[in-house]
């Protein structure tokens, strides 16, 4: 299944949806054009909602990282909404976990963004 | 009783695909819970990215080689590349302050998590990485000897 990313605004902060496997070549390819294109228009209040995100391997947690480090260092805010109980675990090995910020609920999620 | 069963592959995105789709199946034959057999898929996944990309540098003139054996006791895996080699010792600690928000290098990390015994041998040229997950109720006693 290949990756997909939509957006959608809710009060301020881009809510990207994605779908599929953030992997090397095509899914990291996705996540990466998304952040870019986002922070280059300006929008850098982001919740990455990985609700239907299946798998990702080594290199979408590279691309998480660095999707992260692009937006901070924009400025900006970057957290992750609705952790697969796979993607957690990986978070968890790779000790980042606690580096991202994690939520589970989208409103609560939307309304922890600075404003 | 043994099972082998090897494959050839083209150093390509394509490839690493099949090779991860072929050890989801062989995991699952070997009679793998779920998510061991996710586990055992995405070390086969990282192990053959690394052959293609870090190993063979997507050269269309080489291949790298994945076989798949189910012992009385155990799943092997071993893909080998025809790159430059690599040296396990040099890698750095993914979980280290300074690498942690680094955006690559837990590939071979994600692939010690996973699996029981992990491999690494310079075949000058190229790498064979060698992974083992222990099977069935031997796995059980493997795990708790090396646990003492």
């Amino acid at each position: 299944m290949s990756m997909k990313a939509s957006n959608r605004q809710v009060d301020g902060v881009t809510v990207v949806d994605m779908s599929g496997r953030i992997t090397l070549g095509e899914g990291s390819v996705v996540l990466r054009d998304s952040i870019r294109d986002l922070v280059g228009k300006g929008q850098k209040k982001i919740l990455l909602n990985l609700g239907d995100v299946t798998y990702i391997d080594s290199s979408g947690i590279g691309e998480l990282v660095s999707a992260f480090t692009a937006v901070r260092r924009e400025g900006g805010e970057l957290k992750l909404l609705n952790l697969t109980k796979k993607v957690h675990d990986l978070l968890q090995i790779t000790k980042l976990y606690t580096v991202f910020d994690i939520k589970d609920d989208e409103a609560a999620a939307i309304q922890s963004f600075t404003k | 009783m043994t099972n082998r069963v090897s494959y050839t592959l083209e150093s390509t995105l394509e490839s690493v695909n099949q090779a991860e789709q072929k050890a989801s199946e062989v995991a699952a034959r070997a009679g793998l819970a779920e998510d061991e057999q996710y586990q055992v898929a995405m070390a086969v996944r990282e192990a053959a990215v690394n052959a293609v990309l870090h190993g063979n540098a997507y050269d269309p003139g080489k291949r790298f080689m994945v076989a798949y054996e189910t012992t009385r006791d155990a799943l092997v895996i071993t893909i080998t590349d025809q790159g430059k080699g690599l040296d396990p010792d040099s890698l750095p600690d993914p979980l280290a302050p300074e690498n942690l928000m680094k955006g690559s290098g837990r590939g071979i990390f994600l692939i010690r998590a996973f699996m029981d015994e992990v491999k690494i041998r310079n075949t000058n040229p190229g790498t064979e990485v060698t992974l083992i997950k222990h099977t069935g109720r031997n796995a059980a006693n493997a795990k708790e000897e090396e646990a003492q």
